[in-house]
């Protein structure tokens, strides 16, 4: 048992010891791109806006006229103290964007997780379970055609189908206005708010605004679940031990149920964790299709605004987040399966 | 999305059989053989695939040709500068305009197939930049081995853990700055996601073959490392990379579109974009103009349906373990006194 505990302590102290170079080498990427553009940030954000000397006073107050490396020096040192800078063009902290819109962002994703999961297992189950009957034909077609089928695609009809012609649905943002001026803001994520304050009556418009863009992401991860979960029960259904409890006469809907599903779910957590990129690429869309209020849209904004800051900051933030979850991941992992933390 | 085992295939029965290089035809016969042997269903989605791709290439080579109007015409002529017969604004499908026009009356058949040309042209080289970067680095990485290879691994794994829309964007973005938002902006940025790719599919197989004996008799001959990996070791690597290409393909075509629908692709000026249209549509969507954005959408799903087809079937037909032949029916002799077991 102490042997046990013992292995999984050097196996989280080898694994923090690598997420070290890793942020590293992502920040020194981001700050790199970012300062091998020709011309300066703010030039490219105001100029035109404002005269030359106020220009100058700009740059000089943001530290674009140092060297290169204090200007690195300084990012690191920024980063590692939670400040990700000030937008350019409307001068507002990047860790406010993170904490006001990243909560939007996160309400989205964690609701097409669930529609993703809903929609992904249960389908992976039943087309590995029926092989090669027409279930299983439906569902790889599904997979194929969520992968080829561009996200905001799905949007755009969703909001056609759903919203202009069925009138079921609102199509864009994140509440109506009158909602969101009655909610007091927490934790930014609206639907928790309206809890906290027990503004029950403000529900369900919260999650008819939810509905459209969640579905959309998640079917976007469902595709990748079914794919995944089909292929890992049949080979699970092939294995030895299914031979073993059918011998011993363990009734069919029983050995799929409790000894075949319940293995072939173990590497859907490594799964979920390998599409927090693809998750996090969706959101962005997602979000730019539904007008939804999240990190993504601001990025899409600032984008456009070629503000250099914004830009950097939430990219960074972004990167961070991408390599503090696949820490996470790992983590379970080797807690669930003592296998990896020998390897 | 894996590239289910990925090794180099051992020569094939035709191979060995035709003993050793047989003129160009005899070579070209032989890569070939396995498609022509393809079977049943397999046969089916591969050709499919195939017929798909030739369509929108065909589209995007004579593309003036086929094209009833310029990508940005909104007049039926201009005459001395002055325009004649403008186009209705989002009109619907009719004779003139199979697909409708736009809200900035251009008509959206014209815009389909020479969004296929953008495709083509940022893809083709999206894809040539990376095969060209990424080969190189996985042969030298592989076989040499020692610090070189930890770092490039160290620095793809970074790459490839990063969200490839959050890559592509932020380059599209620094590039924008630089040189402008042109075709080679958008092939650039594509390239940056594909390359880690290729980097690992070819350093993972040049792992494996360089242990070959072919390699070690290569060595013991004292063939310099210039020859062993131009000779020996990439023709046996390169043939997993068709493949990966026709797959990444499919991918570059979501990025690209993406890229567009976010406002960093190639410059909506200087030409049309699936991605871009289906932004515009998104108002349209609003006002019931379903036209607009459903054509540009279903041309997408199809040609990225078609490069995984393609990409898929050949991996199921090169890859000699999921390879299917045909069942041939074994036909025993007739039994004789002879077979009977001694009494």
């Amino acid at each position: 048992m102490s042997s046990s505990t013992g292995s999984l302590r050097r196996y989280l102290v080898t694994r923090l010891a690598l997420v070290i170079p890793m942020v590293l080498l992502l920040l020194t990427f981001v700050f790199g791109l970012m300062r091998v553009a020709p011309g300066n940030p703010i030039q490219a954000a105001l100029g035109g806006h404002l005269s030359p000397a106020q220009l100058h006073v700009r740059m000089h107050a943001a530290g674009y006229d140092k060297p290169v490396v204090v200007q690195y020096g300084e990012y690191l040192r920024q980063v590692f103290t939670g400040n990700f800078g000030t937008t350019i063009t409307d001068s507002r902290p990047v860790s406010q964007i993170i904490t006001q819109n990243g909560a939007a962002t996160l309400e989205l994703t964690v609701a097409a997780l669930f529609v993703a999961l809903l929609v992904g297992v249960p389908l992976g189950m039943l087309a590995g379970r029926m092989r090669d009957s027409w279930v299983d034909v439906s569902a790889r077609s599904f997979g194929i055609v969520v992968y080829a089928a561009p996200v905001f695609f799905l949007g755009f009809l969703a909001r056609l189908v759903f919203s202009t012609y069925l009138g079921w649905l609102p199509s864009s943002s994140q509440a109506s206005v009158l909602v969101q001026a009655d909610l007091i803001p927490h934790s930014n994520i609206l639907i928790l708010d309206a809890m906290i304050d027990g503004k029950w009556g403000d529900l369900p418009d919260l999650v008819r605004h939810l509905t459209l863009p969640a579905i959309t992401l998640g079917l976007l991860l469902a595709g990748v679940f079914v794919r995944l979960i089909r292929v890992n029960v049949i080979q699970t259904l092939r294995a030895d031990y299914i031979e073993a409890a059918r011998a011993r006469g363990v009734r069919e809907s029983r050995v799929v149920v409790r000894h075949a599903f319940r293995n072939a779910l173990v590497p859907v957590i490594t799964v979920v964790g390998l599409q927090v990129a693809l998750l996090l690429s969706g959101a962005v869309l997602t979000e730019a299709t539904f007008n939804w209020p999240g990190i993504g849209n601001e990025l899409v904004f600032y984008l456009n605004s070629r503000d250099y800051t914004a830009v950097q900051g939430i990219i960074t933030v972004f990167a961070l987040v991408v390599v503090a979850v696949s820490l996470l991941i790992d983590i379970a992992n080797a807690w669930i399966d003592p296998r990896i933390r020998y390897s | 999305m894996t590239i289910a085992g990925s090794l180099p295939s051992p020569p094939t029965g035709a191979e060995v059989l035709s003993g050793g290089p047989g003129g160009r035809r005899g070579r070209a016969r032989r890569m070939l053989a396995p498609v022509l042997s393809a079977h049943g269903l397999q046969r089916w989605l591969l050709w499919a695939g195939i017929a798909l791709v030739l369509l929108f290439v065909v589209l995007a080579i004579f593309a003036p040709l086929i094209s009833p109007y310029g990508w940005n015409q909104y007049c039926a002529h201009l005459v001395r500068g002055a325009c004649e017969g403008r186009f209705t604004r989002q009109g619907r499908p009719s004779g003139a305009h199979w697909f409708g026009t736009t809200v900035q009356a251009e008509d959206v058949l014209a815009r389909v197939i020479y969004g296929a040309r953008t495709a083509m042209e940022v893809v083709v080289l999206a894809v040539l930049f990376s095969t060209c970067v990424g080969i190189p680095l996985g042969l030298v990485s592989g076989y040499f081995g020692g610090t070189l290879d930890r770092v490039l691994v160290l620095i793809m794994d970074a790459l490839f853990a990063f969200p490839y829309l959050l890559l592509a964007i932020v380059i599209a973005f620094v590039l924008q700055g630089g040189i402008g938002g042109g075709v080679l902006t958008a092939a650039v940025a594509i390239m940056a996601v594909y390359v880690p790719q290729y980097f690992r599919v070819v350093r993972n197989s040049v792992i494996s073959v360089r242990e070959e004996n072919y390699v070690e008799a290569a060595r013991t001959l004292g063939a310099r490392p210039r020859t062993i990996l131009g000779r020996y070791v990439f023709v046996n690597v390169i043939q997993t990379v068709p493949v990966v290409a026709s797959l990444n393909a499919a991918d570059a075509i979501l990025t690209l579109a993406a890229l567009s629908f976010l406002g960093v692709g190639v410059d909506p000026t200087a030409a049309a974009q699936w991605g871009y249209d289906v932004s515009r549509a998104l108002s349209d969507a609003q006002a019931g103009y379903w036209w607009t954005g459903l054509y540009p959408g279903l041309a997408i799903i199809l040609l990225v349906g078609g490069l995984t087809l393609l990409g898929e079937g050949l991996n199921d037909v090169y890859n000699p373990v999921l390879r299917r032949r045909g069942i041939r029916r074994v036909v025993l002799p007739a039994r004789t006194w002879d077979d009977r077991a001694p009494q």
